[in-house]
């Protein structure tokens, strides 16, 4: 089950025509497909849409009253290919992943699908993961519309317009028979905000239809000359078409008073450009501004004509473009320089060719071109917002950045991969330094501190295959690290079945925590309790046998000393061929979000149950940390140092412990620290309990007083 | 009419229920006629990481205009940052989201301290102090408590106690009822979040100044007391007070640490050893009026002193204070019921640093019977609340008696005397370098693995000791070898520092083998 439910939100994508919708802008999206009489839903999740995947399997009730296809894909190659049934039949489809990253695995089957061309409607949802809280490499999305033709939607941030962008989506794929992509940066994504919603519409076509009836093109088949055909067919009929519909539906925005300077932008960054006109003094908090705007809300396809009408009379014209290379701009001024236009085209010469347009960017870059551009005379200055006029008053931000320690994310507070990796981490104590070729999913933290272990992270599912180079037989073995969600998505066969093939000498480790945990907790194929509409619990011991690994050792995470065994037996072993241990641990967000109001219940009802919690004796602790060096549990942090000769900050476990016990195996297997201590709280003690403390209680105490009075006599 | 919306800014940790908080604010703006927009960036920062939260606020015209809403903040721009912790305040500041003309800083005052801070060799926590006075400076007002707190003694959330702050703050035009009231519906520990809430309103309202209680360290006591029990221990009194002032302090923690620790004997010991120095130091002291030595030594000699071997971490585990914390620690009710297991890994080492010393060495130099007793050493779990448990351990900490016997005191006993006749030596021309020698015992700290890394990192120092000696910066290099030996675990900044040392002493004078082979 996903980390957050959505059965409250799932009751808006029931309302009806004219009713205010409420609610994220990824929910919005889900509302727009269902208003569009889409037939069938796929995708990845990940952040930023990961919510969407939710959304649609919590959905599922709704889905089957209007006849919608929805299933979790089991990778975006996997998802894209799906679109394959809006070749041949008029039936709407939609796919989503995080891009770039997605794109690329599906790279494959888009431009095969780009290439055969589409009858429905087929639109790929993206979540746009650049900038401020990404997880991934940087990279635009829109070289992949430029290099398969296909058109690239950017809305403006706001519900309305990506409502009406999912809508419009389908209708241009349709007129123009091309795959639209329909990206939405990751602050869209999260946005609240409201939209007049209409009644949803089961699709006009469903696959029932297709099968009762297929349909065949051999001109849409990938295989020459239909391709030749296609790729002339591509230029000569789909790009004028969708070009015209893009015109004449008036898709893209022009804006604002007349001027002789005026701003390109993405409809992505819309609000961000307006605000930092309204700051500066060009603009109001309604949108009416004093320079012109010719907003994209469509970034791909371009329309030259509308370029050029509204670059007609102006000096100078600021193109915002989020990310490098700079397609839109070049596109520009090629567009301008044959149509002899004398505008000047300015952009990333005050504007960053890389990273983010955050506000303060957006701030300074419009301030540059307009200073230059538009002094201050174009203004009206009765419109200038207060804003405009105050000065920010910024402290040195050198001192207080160095005041500011970094928080980069970490495993959770229990997390059973914390145990594995302080066991990686023992055994290069013994071994030596390992090679670690790591993967995605919550164990990419372990490159992070205070772990600070991988050396190379090359895609989901990839992490025995960028060990493959340093798999010959040698004197030291590599490891490669893999998520069980990378494992399903592709790792078995890329990393495992290569390894076989291959030969390879290396451990792979497979991290089992039972979840796609790091998008959000969903199901996958080998999750122990998935819902009714899924068939998951298959195992990754058999698949990795079954693809032919001899060598397959099966762990339990919080047994360190298990861990820490196999782990060496697996690096020293004389056994030559892949080796692969499955590090089982079930993810403790889960676990907890399933344990926690079990026990509450129980405790409820009287029964018997004990919580264990770790504890630290400050008095023993010595302020050396080495316990943190090997967990970096959220949980076991410091405090101020209660003797007074020493300056150190004690160890100290905060009352968040959920008592996984790694903490006593870390002490145990590091030989680390006899502070460590376990509480086991009885709740509702039996008589029994009761008795035998009372007696214990008294022994001890008794004892304890006695040695209290012998050291009062020599107390100074 | 305003004529642009109100924006707020919260910055969390990934957990601390700012989605939550979040949710509530656009409720009650949307139930008193605001319109109101919200994003996030959660991603993986939700795994621990900060994270912030964005929101702007707009009154509803009759007219329907409706504004354009940011999705992200510009610095100078921005009404109320709230932090639900510290350093993340910091942060926000940092991005220059606090300014003096417009941003009221909502802010808690406890710490999560971060991985940097939790995981180093020794005390890195940021300075608190000093963020809380470039924020007083830097907001147009500050709101400062410990929220944190303030949840836990309504058994609340955080997120309630912000939600009170921003109501009491009086920030955004929305009266306090309608607060509640998004509280009350979403049904969830109500009774606990709106105590908190009603605690956070009234320590945010205007006109209330909330001071957070001070974390400073611990305080050594500075009163010597002017009788003791007992004439041996008046005699000690007698001792410290012939002591300087500003040792004093010092050396009374220690010798009440050392009593407690071993006995008055052993805290004589300490006394007489500390004498030493503090008459080496007379002459310089008499001139500068500076007592560093001393103070530097009472310390590290006393943390030395109690080294933590099998005796007293039996002891400590078996006093009826101890019982007391564990129970206050886990928040135990009265009469709750509590089993305390003790992880322990007593190494063939330790079994034999608690014997007497001739058997100690004779087990260590004995192969088999290492490998013997190895077999038998292990993860022990005593659970300490059993009789038999709680016997063990205390049979263990009666050993204290024949402490002076065992290897471990033996070993411990020449190593300290060796390290104060370095200071002794090393200070007689050189007092700042003495000083050093002197701190740098706190190196030796831990227990297994770690304690020997230390001791090994301490010894590498001491090998440099002659040659330091005779440099002037001789006392700046040895503590920056002890901080690159406190650097990392690996040993790689000592290593580095090392070297370095090695090649400028080889540019002054080139070692005779290099010239034979030049």
């Amino acid at each position: 089950m996903a980390e957050r439910s959505f059965a409250r939100e799932v009751e808006s994508l029931r309302l009806g025509d004219g009713q205010e919708f409420r609610g994220e802008g990824i929910l919005a999206v889900t509302k727009a497909l269902l208003q569009s009489g889409v037939a069938y839903v796929g995708g990845y999740q990940g952040a930023p849409i990961s919510h969407l995947m939710d959304v649609l399997a919590d959905s599922q009730p709704i889905l089957d009253e209007l006849g919608v296809h929805f299933e979790a894909s089991a990778s975006e190659a996997t998802a894209a290919a799906m679109l394959a049934a809006s070749i041949n039949y008029p039936m709407r489809g939609a796919v989503t992943w995080k891009s770039t990253v997605g794109t690329n695995v599906a790279a494959d089957a888009l431009a095969n699908l780009a290439s055969s061309g589409v009858k429905g409607g087929a639109l790929i949802i993206l979540g746009e993961d650049y900038g401020e809280g990404a997880s991934i490499m940087q990279e635009r999305t829109h070289a992949f519309a430029m290099k398969s033709q296909m058109w690239l939607l950017d809305p403006r941030p706001n519900l309305p317009a990506i409502v009406r962008a999912v809508e419009q989506g389908f209708e241009l794929s349709e007129a123009s028979h091309s795959p639209v992509m329909l990206m939405l940066r990751i602050r869209a994504c999260h946005l609240y905000g409201r939209f007049t919603a209409k009644a949803n519409r089961s699709p006009k076509f469903s696959a029932g239809d297709a099968l009762a009836a297929p349909s065949r093109d051999y001109s849409r088949i990938i295989l020459p000359p239909s391709t030749f055909a296609q790729e002339k067919e591509k230029i000569e009929t789909r790009l004028p078409a969708a070009q015209h519909f893009i015109a004449s539906r008036g898709l893209n925005e022009m804006t604002g008073a007349d001027s002789d300077v005026g701003i390109i932008l993405q409809g992505g960054l819309y609000n961000g450009v307006l605000r930092s006109l309204e700051l500066l003094g060009y603009a109001d908090a309604f949108g009416s501004s004093h320079v012109p705007l010719y907003i994209l809300n469509v970034t791909y396809p371009l329309i030259p004509d509308e370029i050029v009408r509204f670059c007609a009379g102006k000096r100078a014209v600021l193109v915002v473009e989020e990310g490098q290379p700079e397609f839109i701009e070049q596109a520009l001024c090629r567009i301008l320089h044959q149509r002899d236009g004398d505008t000047r085209i300015v952009g990333k010469e005050v504007l960053p060719m890389a990273g983010e347009y955050t506000g303060d960017v957006l701030k300074k870059g419009l301030g540059d071109f307009l200073g230059r551009w538009a002094p201050r005379e174009t203004k009206t200055p009765a419109a200038a917002t207060p804003a405009a006029r105050r000065e920010t008053a910024l402290m040195p931000v050198g001192k207080l950045a160095a005041l500011v320690p970094q928080r980069p994310s970490g495993l959770c507070t229990g997390c059973p991969e914390r145990p594995l990796f302080s066991a990686i981490k023992l055994v290069q104590r013994e071994l030596g330094a390992l090679h670690i070729s790591s993967d995605i999913g919550c164990h990419s933290f372990a490159t992070l501190p205070p772990f600070n272990m991988g050396n190379s992270i090359m895609g989901y599912g990839l992490g025995a295959a960028g060990a493959s180079a340093f798999s010959a037989h040698s004197s030291r073995r590599a490891v490669a690290v893999m998520g069980d969600g990378g494992f399903w998505h592709n790792g078995l066969t890329s990393g495992i079945g290569n390894a076989v093939f291959n030969r390879h000498d290396a451990v792979t480790v497979i991290v089992d925590n039972g979840y796609s945990a790091a998008t959000g907790g969903q199901d996958i194929l080998s999750s122990r309790a998935p819902p009714k509409e899924r068939n998951a619990n298959q195992s990754i011991l058999d698949a990795v046998k079954g693809i032919g690994v001899k060598w397959v050792r099966r762990v339990h995470t919080y047994d360190m000393r298990e861990t820490l065994a196999v782990l060496r037996e697996a690096l020293t072993t004389g056994y030559n061929g892949p080796k692969v241990i499955v590090a089982e641990g079930e993810c403790q967000l889960n676990r907890q979000r399933r344990v926690r109001p079990l026990f509450k219940k129980a405790v409820a009802e009287g029964k018997r149950v004990v919580r264990e919690r770790f504890g630290i004796d400050a008095a023993l602790c010595t302020g050396d940390h080495s316990c943190i060096r090997l967990s970096g549990c959220p949980s076991l942090t410091v405090k101020e140092n209660p003797d007074p000769l020493r300056t150190d900050p004690v160890a100290y476990v905060d009352n968040s412990c959920v008592g996984c016990g790694v903490c006593g195996e870390v002490a145990h297997a590091a030989v680390l620290c006899p502070s460590f201590y376990r509480a086991d709280i009885i709740y509702n003690p039996s008589r029994w309990d009761r008795l035998l403390h009372a007696l214990r209680t008294g022994v001890i105490g008794a004892l304890q007083r006695r040695a209290e009075r012998e050291r009062l006599r020599y107390a100074l | 009419m305003s004529t642009t919306p109100f924006k707020l800014a919260i910055a969390a940790l990934g957990g601390q229920g700012g989605a939550v908080l979040t949710g509530w604010l656009i409720e009650i703006a949307e139930a008193n006629a605001y319109l109101v927009q919200s994003t996030s960036v959660p991603g993986v920062a939700q795994r621990t990481g900060a994270t912030l939260y964005y929101l702007e606020f707009f009154p509803r015209e009759a007219g329907g205009r409706e504004p354009v809403m940011a999705l992200m903040p510009v610095a100078g721009d921005v009404d109320c940052v709230v932090a639900a912790e510290l350093v993340e305040a910091g942060r926000a500041m940092a991005r220059g989201l606090v300014t003096p003309e417009r941003t009221t800083l909502i802010a808690s005052s406890h710490r999560e301290y971060t991985i940097s801070e939790r995981s180093a060799m020794g005390r890195a926590v940021a300075t608190e102090a000093e963020l809380i006075d470039i924020a007083r400076v830097q907001a147009k007002r500050f709101i400062l408590f410990d929220m944190a707190d303030m949840a836990a003694k309504r058994d609340s959330v955080i997120s309630a106690v912000l939600l009170g702050a921003i109501a009491g703050s009086g920030v955004l035009p929305f009266r306090k009822d309608a607060y509640q009231g998004a509280i009350r519906r979403s049904g969830l520990a109500v009774e606990t979040n709106l105590a908190a809430f009603d605690d956070a309103f009234h320590a945010a309202a205007p006109g209330t100044v909330a001071r957070p209680e001070s974390t400073a360290p611990a305080r050594l006591s500075v009163d010597i007391p002017p009788h003791a029990r007992t004439p041996v221990l008046q005699n000690l009194l007698l001792r410290l007070r012939e002591l300087p002032l500003s040792v004093q302090p010092l050396a009374l923690a220690s010798v009440r640490r050392l009593i407690d620790y071993q006995d008055p004997a052993y805290a004589k010991l300490y006394l007489e050893r500390l004498g030493r120095i503090v008459r080496l130091e007379a002459a310089h002291a008499a001139a500068s009026g500076d007592w560093s030595l001393s103070e530097a030594t009472a310390r590290s000699l006393a943390l030395w002193m109690s080294f933590e071997d099998t005796i007293r971490v039996a002891d400590l585990k078996t006093r009826g204070s101890r019982t007391a914390e564990v129970r206050g620690e886990m928040r135990a009710s009265p009469g709750q019921l509590i089993d305390v297991v003790e992880y322990m890994k007593p190494r063939v080492a330790e079994i034999a640093g608690t014997m007497p010393a001739t058997w100690g060495q004779r087990l260590q130099r004995s192969a088999w019977a290492t490998r013997l007793l190895a077999r038998f050493t292990g993860g022990r779990r005593v659970r300490s609340t059993t009789i038999t448990g709680f016997l063990m351990l205390r049979a263990v900490a009666r050993l204290r008696r024949w402490r002076r016997g065992t290897l471990r005191y033996q070993i411990e006993n020449s190593r300290i005397e060796q390290w104060l006749s370095r200071i002794e030596q090393v200070s007689a021309g050189n007092h700042a370098l003495g000083v050093e020698v002197a701190r740098a015992q706190r190196l030796i700290k831990g227990y297994g693995d770690t304690h020997e890394h230390g001791w090994r990192s301490f010894a590498s120092l001491m090998e440099q000791l002659e040659g330091l000696q005779s440099r002037a910066d001789g006392a700046a290099v040895l503590a920056r070898l002890q901080a690159a030996a406190l650097a990392d675990e690996q040993g790689s900044a000592l290593a580095l520092e090392l070297v370095g040392l090695g090649a400028a002493a080889a540019r002054v004078a080139p070692p005779a083998a290099a010239i034979e082979h030049a």
